[in-house]
């Protein structure tokens, strides 16, 4: 009940809030449309095939990946402005606390993939095999949950926006340039496809890729078993920070 | 009466090798209005936070309606309300939805929730407002809001962090008139912080002061202005704590939410 509760209140947050939601969809739209139109043609031409269908996995992880960590920014809001305190000394745990949130998030966040998802369909793009998407929408949701698990747990432990606009420059962008989730893996530099196979989003571009348009560069096994790892991790460490917070 | 309903003992806060509380004893009793008085950076708004199990001390004890703070957080949460220093509602909510959110995370049933919305939001007179987004209202009826909020659960003591700050005259008088009602007819236990000395001196029945993480003086307003041979409680204080401006230190976040707070009232 108090997770439901602290699950709706950001689903009525973000319902009231359609600068919110045009904002997230715009970003990944326009990367889908001005690099798959503008190196759609490239990418043909080098034998590549399909670009936007190449494209859009990895688009729906950028939405996810990206959604996730600004909507971090609302608890470093709610710190700062102190609605987190009237949750803080509520009689309830930390974990409900973050786990109810968390879920909230991640809801809003998975609306913006499909949002993207359907979108994309509009342009073209269809899934190889219907029969998969289930599969595919339960990693794009365990994705969103640990990822916004993240979000949470960064903004619990740092104390500002600008500490958080760093964290976003110099970790949340390398990680999703560097994720194949816009070019092929195979075609990275030695050095750069290290970085991109130890770069969990890799795996979640690459277990999406598999599903949606049958192609992969890593199997969909180690995919599917990273991206629970990672689902582990971050929870930990969401949870961890959280029980942590002192205002 | 007579009956404790918060104590601390020798109540401790140590950051690093700055002590800010240090080692600090008191007691409010049950249905007291109870004042804790003290210049910035005396520790009063570590000492509330512990109280509200946002910080843990570094020692001591504090119980709360006889339930450990420390140990048995939750049935202490259970037992007080807070009205914070900073608005801490939602204001992309609106003010059915703050209470409810907030009656949800007391255990509060539905029916029962729904009629001491309604009762409580009449008594601070934003019933007719119960549908608008908190973001739309102002300062005072937000700080009303936050308190019809804290008393949803009738918890036994109500903290107020210094609730009129920033609010005009007539919404002032009005809040201590609610205070006051709601000590005599609820039997709360209030237990309060300001910087208006008037406010304390005409309505706390005990005050403490605190200075420098100790407390150096208790009593009820006339016992501090025989001990001190002053007029009115201003002076007394002053006496106590000197004249000497504190130098509070603010961290760059703390400063942020100043700054930002500023521009909101504007």
């Amino acid at each position: 009940m108090e997770i439901y509760i602290l699950w709706l209140r950001q689903i009525r947050r973000y319902t009231r809030s359609k600068s919110r939601i045009v904002g997230a969809v715009g970003q990944p739209l326009l990367f889908l449309l001005a690099l798959g139109y503008g190196i759609g043609s490239l990418y043909k031409r080098a034998g590549g095939g399909n670009y936007i269908e190449f494209l859009v996995p990895g688009i729906i992880i950028q939405t996810i990946l990206f959604g996730a960590i600004f909507w971090g920014i609302n608890i470093i809001w709610d710190k700062q402005f102190g609605f987190l305190k009237e949750t803080l000394v509520a009689p309830v745990s930390r974990l409900k606390i973050l786990i109810g949130s968390a879920l909230g998030g991640a809801t809003t966040t998975l609306i913006q993939a499909l949002l993207v998802f359907f979108l994309s369909m509009l342009l073209g793009f269809r899934p190889y095999n219907w029969a998969l998407t289930p599969l595919a929408l339960l990693i794009i949701i365990a994705f969103a949950f640990a990822v916004t698990c993240f979000g949470a747990g960064l903004a619990a432990k740092v104390n500002d926006f600008q500490g958080f606009q760093a964290i976003n420059q110099f970790l949340i962008f390398p990680l999703f340039f560097l994720s194949g989730a816009l070019f092929p893996i195979q075609g990275f530099p030695k050095a750069l496809r290290i970085i991109a196979s130890v770069n969990p989003v890799s795996y979640a571009v690459d277990a999406l890729r598999h599903l949606l348009i049958n192609q992969g560069h890593f199997k969909l096994f180690t995919d599917l078993l990273v991206i629970l790892i990672t689902l582990i991790i971050l929870t930990i460490f969401g949870v961890y920070s959280f029980e942590k917070i002192e205002t | 009466m007579g009956q404790k309903i918060i104590e601390a003992k020798n109540l401790t806060k140590t950051y690093g090798n700055h002590t800010v509380v240090k080692g600090i004893n008191f007691s409010v009793n049950k249905g007291q209005i109870f004042a804790f008085l003290g210049p910035n950076g005396a520790g009063k708004s570590t000492t509330i936070k512990m109280l509200t199990t946002l910080l843990r001390p570094t020692n001591g004890e504090i119980t709360i309606d006889g339930n450990n703070v420390i140990n048995e957080k939750n049935e202490a949460r259970f037992a007080f309300g807070i009205v914070f220093q900073d608005p801490s509602l939602d204001d992309e909510l609106t003010a059915m939805e703050n209470m409810e959110l907030h009656a949800v995370l007391y255990h509060l049933p539905k029916k029962q929730r729904l009629q001491r919305t309604e009762e409580l939001l009449k008594l601070v007179e934003l019933w007719d407002r119960k549908d608008s987004l908190v973001k739309t209202f102002s300062g005072g009826m937000k700080r009303r809001l936050e308190i019809a909020r804290g008393l949803l659960h009738h918890p036994k003591v109500l903290f107020l962090d210094e609730p009129t700050l920033g609010l005009d005259t007539q919404t002032r008088n009005l809040l201590w008139d609610y205070v006051k009602k709601l000590n005599k007819t609820e039997d709360t236990t209030i237990f309060f912080t300001t910087h208006y000395l008037e406010e304390a001196e005409e309505i706390a029945q005990e005050i403490n002061i605190i200075d420098d993480g100790n407390i150096i003086a208790k009593g009820s307003v006339n016992e501090l202005l025989k001990a001190t041979g002053t007029k009115d409680l201003e002076q007394a204080y002053l006496k106590l704590t000197g004249k000497n401006i504190r130098e509070e230190k603010v961290d760059a976040a703390e400063a942020w939410k100043m700054r930002a707070r500023s521009r909101r009232m504007r």
